[in-house]
């Protein structure tokens, strides 16, 4: 069963110059996980705000849950939660506060919203930090409190909105490894995410998503196929790479390319491992020492470059235009 | 049953936010409270009112008024950082009623003008402020004033919600507001406006709540109430509906923008 279904939406600002949503359409089969990938701007955040409500699409259909979207708003936010890209809760209240709040807002009643706050401060490792303002917390804790806020009442599909934006490195472990937990437990959830590596560790399923279309979908490794196969890369001293671009070469049967910065030799080839080896072999035959050697599948970084000719970061400026859009 | 019990866990998280940064307290109060020493002092010694009792009596009503109408910009600037925090989509997200956020708050607001006004009216007093009328017609004065709050607490709403900046709020609300209380009878006479402000600040709702407030606390000096305009013969009746209007007018355009505010 499809948990949500975004049937050809479309969102206009600013009188018809930013087309946010331009006919977009995914689904999410129940139980599963959705990503949704692409730079900022491409209207990631447009289609969740559709989806939970909070926006009215100017055309196109919407269901979540089997309600739909449009006509019974109030129905839908009973049986989602969001957690947005911005930690929204109150900074002055502490963590303990605000979810005692949120839990009486889902009219659990106060003892109720009580032993739930309780719960998820205890799941989320924030017990210790319960009866401390929000704003002593660290990024990585402001989004797991907010995370928490969107699991009082169990949701039926949760909504992340670039759960990650803007945390450190090991507050973006911390997520993901919360994030896995939950799907472990079989949520269904949609997901969006600018950063690459996010859809790949936690999605089943992709959709690339540019200026307000989806570009394509797949699992990472049907879209990682879809962009072309491996490649070979051999790191050498100075030395030896004319004569290693000949080697490499010559297993390809493609023109090897050089990346003289790194001296990295590479080429694409299609027998993976054998490949491999073969190379290795003649290297070792010419005596070369290879410094780093190895076969890589495309990143979705290449994903994004082969489906759309630009790279995901480049559009900062649009991103501005949507902003203000918004307003 | 449902809403109203929305709307009081919203008004309870403000009451909440006041307890854990008293500060916001304390600096709503000591404002007025400076205005009503400096006005007091600066002004009372050199403005002939021929009240008996001094300039006091006839500032202390004007100060309530500003003050309470004030609460347009705390309402505006609260809902503009709510919004800018993104807590807005989050409540927006809830199963609760749509406009249990907007209830909620400017109830909080009103709640947190009744310990503004109970501050200042200490004040006053310990200034020479002693209202001649009977505590029934005091305390409907207040009522009055907390009415008056809370009808402009509304436009507020709409402001907070509109604007795309809290530091826009806090001037947008400046701009709207400070002209409006002193275009008025609040502090000097309108008598020596020129004709057109005169004219203005009668007719002025800042005006009609000062002389409404004047009248029930027991003073005969409309102070600038002058050519027998209707505002100034009823001020009272004025007032009412003003408020009446304003209210509906902005609640339903407030609650509206609230519930497409993104669109």
């Amino acid at each position: 069963m499809k948990s949500v279904i975004a049937d050809n939406l479309v969102k206009i600002y600013d009188k018809g110059k930013v087309r946010a949503l331009d006919g977009l359409s995914l689904d999410v089969e129940e139980g599963t996980v959705l990503s949704v990938l692409g730079p900022n701007g491409a209207g990631k955040t447009t289609v969740v705000r559709i989806l939970t409500t909070l926006l009215r699409a100017d055309s196109g259909s919407a269901s979540v849950a089997g309600i739909d979207v449009m006509k019974n708003p109030e129905k839908v936010r009973e049986v989602i939660g969001l957690s947005g890209q911005y930690a929204a809760v109150d900074e002055i209240l502490t963590g303990y506060d605000n979810l005692v709040m949120f839990g009486e807002l889902y009219h659990l009643g106060k003892k109720n919203a009580v032993v739930r706050a309780n719960e998820l401060l205890e799941r989320f490792q924030l017990t210790e930090a319960a009866k401390r303002p929000i704003k002593t917390y660290s990024g990585g804790m402001r989004r797991r409190l907010d995370l928490a806020a969107s699991l009082i009442v169990k949701p039926k599909v949760l909504f992340l909105d670039e759960p990650t934006t803007g945390l450190d490195p090991r507050g973006r472990q911390e997520m993901w490894g919360v994030i896995q937990e939950l799907v472990k437990g079989g949520v269904t959830l949609l997901l969006t995410t600018q950063y690459l590596e996010e859809a790949d560790q936690l999605a089943d399923d992709i959709v690339v998503i540019d200026t307000g279309k989806v570009i394509a979908r797949g699992t990472s490794d049907a879209l990682k196929k879809q962009v072309g196969g491996e490649r070979l890369e051999v790191v050498v001293e100075q030395a030896h790479i004319a004569k290693t671009l000949e080697i490499v070469g010559a297993v390809s049967g493609n023109k090897a390319s050089l990346d003289e910065g790194i001296r990295l030799v590479s080429a694409p080839v299609s027998t993976g491992s054998a490949a491999l080896f073969e190379v290795l072999k003649s290297l070792d035959a010419a005596g070369i020492h290879a410094l780093d050697v190895g076969l890589k599948r495309p990143s979705l970084d290449d994903v994004f470059l082969a489906l759309t000719g630009h790279v995901a970061e480049e559009k900062k400026s649009e991103v501005e235009e949507k902003k203000k859009g918004r307003k | 049953m449902s809403a109203v019990n929305d709307v009081l866990i919203i008004t309870r998280r403000q009451l909440l936010l006041l307890s854990r940064v008293p500060e916001v307290l304390i600096f709503s109060t000591i404002q007025p409270v400076m205005f009503v020493l400096l006005f007091r002092y600066v002004f009372g010694g050199s403005i002939e009112t021929g009240q008996p009792g001094g300039y006091v009596q006839l500032l202390m009503p004007g100060i309530f008024v500003q003050t309470v109408a004030f609460t347009l910009a705390g309402t505006a600037s609260g809902l503009a950082e709510d919004m800018k925090k993104g807590l807005i989509d989050r409540f927006r997200s809830l199963p609760i009623s749509q406009s249990a956020l907007v209830i909620g708050r400017t109830l909080g607001d009103s709640l947190l003008n009744i310990v503004v006004l109970a501050v200042m009216g200490i004040a006053g007093y310990i200034v020479g402020w002693r209202p001649s009328s009977g505590i029934g017609s005091v305390a409907l004065g207040f009522i009055f004033l907390l009415f008056f709050g809370y009808a402009l607490s509304w436009v507020g709403v709409l402001v907070g919600l509109s604007a795309s900046d809290a530091r826009v709020v806090q001037n947008v609300s400046f701009i709207v507001t400070f002209p409006l209380t002193f275009l008025s009878n609040a502090f000097a006479p309108t008598t020596g406006m020129p004709r057109a402000l005169q004219y203005f600040a009668e007719w002025n709702p800042v005006s009609t709540m000062v002389a409404a407030c004047r009248e029930l606390f027991g003073l005969e000096n409309q102070f600038g109430a002058t050519a027998g305009s209707f505002p100034s013969e009823n001020p009272l009746l004025t007032s009412l509906i003003y408020m009446v209007i304003i209210m509906v007018i902005f609640i339903p355009l407030s609650v509206r923008k609230y519930r497409n505010y993104a669109d």
